[in-house]
């Protein structure tokens, strides 16, 4: 049973992480329609940023929660320009192209980021140096380190204050009412250019703190994780219904607790035919099960044309 | 009239008499590895006429495509080397090869049927990956693919005692193995070319630019849209297959390495640089992307001679180009280097 307790909690931390960066894919594509390809590279940049930090500050003899604050809010100031950039040169350009001529862009500033990230940190994994060993704690027979807790805590507060600012905010209205019919915003007055950019912003913030956490909690960053963290972020969002920020809480936990109890017991279950090594094949099965049976998502609204 | 045709039947025969010297020029004015470049070069255009299919012609956006690829390449594999311990006749594998191809094209495109462009191309490009992962994990409990080591000493092609894998002169001319993998594969490509032009003229061809247009609209004029997307992905998927096919064969060595996600894009830039839906574009696309970045291949040592160290490794500095291509391309020239001209054009010729 402690097994199950464990997976579960492992599950939880990586979800959080996975909602995180589901939240810049769903807020993008509740606005544009579009698929921001780039985002879970925006992720692994906030990871490698924040790591090349933490290693900086760190060796600079600041005290760790100093350092670790300051590498968030750098990675954060890198990954929310790098952001607004992608929007303004890459997407705003097409918004009246073709729909494949923005995906097409996508793919490009993807594997632009990859091979820049790749240029500036090398090929190699980065390992960051084990500067905190949180200490860990026994509940119901399983193990949780105050990391974990502490990403799940942070992760949930974000999540909670996205979901303020859009439903309270002046900005957050601006944003709502974009979604719902751009031509309409703008003739009330909403600068929807400005909605936008903001929107891409947001996302890649929220996309740096969710970097750190990678880092953190993995303790290696790699010029190319941010392709399998991007892809399951989306099947994430996915799952919750596209373009529904509470749904990509929700298709984010789940997917975390999904997968980490799938590798768990996938090995038991087949009785040793199957490894872990199959994990990350569960994220495209419940992505392809979700598309067939549920293709809104477990939030969303069905839309004629949007599956 | 008459005159006309035999023009462009002489022009037709030119080209293709062109097309058979060109191996032997290429070798002796730019060495042996040419030669193997412009073989693999034309294993793309087979691949990138196939993608075009799916993309080009009915609109589907497919991330995944070097999947079939997978399929076509490892079904050679396997049938054709020491690792089960089957040697069947090509003849034979090629057509295994395609059918199985256009049976996981099928198997692809039969949950996806409903779902709109980005949709598609997330799923696509989760089903390579599945592949992908399956083949670096299909070595246990029973060994098929051998995993991450990948199939080695495969046949080279063969029909009956004739093999391309040793050279054969024929009136004092001596053709090497790449020499005779280049005539097989252009055969192969011209069958390709061929198809495409007779699909997109076609019924089938008209329908499937109807769905890419405008799918509701195909639909209610009485397309059978499902059948017709279903029938993309399976030509689209079988063209790949036989490109896969004869990859194996020719490299007598196949990996899961080969099959990655970057392949599928590669293909995807090569139908997009080149002019989406046109053949002539497609082909040139294929070639320009398999060509223009083995000149990188020079750069490495041009940083070295000038700067003293290399500090861009040419293979970052080609995903590097691809990205920035794929970038400018959409935002300068969406329509490709080589568009295909507007059908408002076609349609006032047809009229006179």
């Amino acid at each position: 049973m402690d097994i199950f307790v464990q997976q579960l909690i492992n599950g939880l931390v990586l979800g959080s992480i996975y909602a995180l960066v589901a939240l810049g894919y769903t807020m993008v594509y509740g606005i544009l329609g579009l698929i921001n390809f780039a985002h879970g590279d925006v992720t692994m940049i906030g990871a490698l940023v924040s790591a090349t930090l933490i290693q900086l500050l760190h060796a600079a003899g600041l005290p760790v929660p100093v350092s670790l604050l300051l590498a968030g809010g750098g990675a954060v100031v890198v990954c929310a320009s790098l952001g607004f950039s992608i929007e303004r040169i890459a997407y705003r350009p097409l918004r009246n192209a073709p729909r494949l001529a923005p995906l097409i862009t996508a793919i490009g500033v993807s594997i632009l980021i990859q091979y820049s990230a790749a240029l500036i940190w090398g090929k190699q994994y980065i390992a960051l140096p084990a500067i905190i060993t949180p200490p860990s704690i026994e509940f119901a027979g399983a193990q949780i380190n105050h990391l974990q807790i502490a990403i799940v805590i942070l992760a949930a507060c974000i999540m909670g204050g996205l979901i303020w600012f859009i439903h309270h905010s002046r900005m957050g209205r601006a944003m709502r009412a974009t979604e719902q019919n751009p031509a309409v915003a703008s003739l009330m007055g909403v600068d929807t250019h400005a909605v936008i950019a903001m929107t891409f912003l947001l996302g890649s913030a929220i996309g740096a703190i969710a970097g750190l956490m990678v880092i953190l909690y993995y303790g290696i960053g790699h010029y190319f994780m941010g392709f399998m963290l991007g892809l399951k972020a989306f099947t994430a969002a996915v799952l919750g219904g596209i373009g529904n920020v509470g749904g990509a809480v929700i298709g984010g936990l789940l997917l975390g607790i999904i997968e980490s109890l799938a590798a768990g017991y996938i090995e038991q279950l087949s009785g040793g035919l199957l490894g872990s090594n199959y994990r990350d094949i569960f994220a495209f099965l419940v992505l392809i099960l979700v598309l067939l049976l549920r293709p809104q998502g477990l939030l969303g609204q069905r839309s004629g044309d949007r599956a | 009239m008459t005159s006309l045709r035999y023009a462009s039947w002489s022009r037709q025969l030119l080209i293709i008499s062109a097309l058979i010297v060109a191996p032997f020029a290429i070798e002796m004015l730019l060495g042996r590895s040419w030669l193997r470049i412009t073989d693999v070069a034309l294993l793309y255009v087979m691949l990138a006429l196939g993608l075009n299919i799916v993309v080009g012609f009915a609109g589907l956006l497919d991330l995944g495509y070097i999947a079939f690829f997978a399929v076509g390449a490892y079904s050679y594999a396997l049938l054709a080397s020491p690792q089960l311990a089957i040697h069947a006749p090509v003849l034979v594998i090629i057509p295994v090869g395609a059918a199985l191809a256009a049976l996981f094209g099928i198997a692809l495109g039969a949950p996806t049927l409903r779902l709109r462009g980005d949709y598609l191309a997330i799923v696509t490009l989760g089903f390579g990956e599945i592949i992908r992962v399956l083949l670096n994990n299909l070595n246990r409990p029973i060994n098929i693919t051998n995993g991450p080591q990948g199939i080695t000493r495969i046949d080279p092609l063969h029909i009956s005692q004739f093999s391309f894998g040793h050279s054969h002169s024929l009136g004092g001319i001596t053709f090497t193995p790449l020499h005779q993998y280049y005539l097989i594969f252009l055969a192969f490509v011209l069958i390709t070319i061929l198809i495409s032009v007779r699909l997109e003229h076609s019924r089938i061809g008209r329908a499937w630019r109807a769905i890419r247009d405008d799918e509701l609209a195909a639909q209610a004029m009485g397309i059978h849209t499902r059948n017709l997307k279903l029938l993309a992905f399976a030509m689209g998927a079988s063209f790949g297959g036989v490109a896969g096919c004869l990859f194996a064969s020719f490299q007598g060595f196949i990996s899961p390495e080969s099959f990655q996600l970057i392949d599928s894009v590669m293909i995807l830039c090569m139908v997009v640089l080149g002019g989406i839906g046109h053949i002539g574009g497609v082909i040139l696309g294929a070639l320009l992307l398999t060509i223009l970045p083995e000149t990188l291949r020079y750069i490495g040592p041009l940083q070295q001679q000038i700067f003293g160290t290399v500090y861009i490794d040419p293979a970052d500095l080609r995903m590097l180009l691809f990205g920035l291509a794929l970038v400018l391309m959409m935002l300068l020239r969406p329509r490709g280097l080589w568009p295909k001209r507007q059908l408002t054009g076609q349609l006032t010729n047809r009229g006179g």
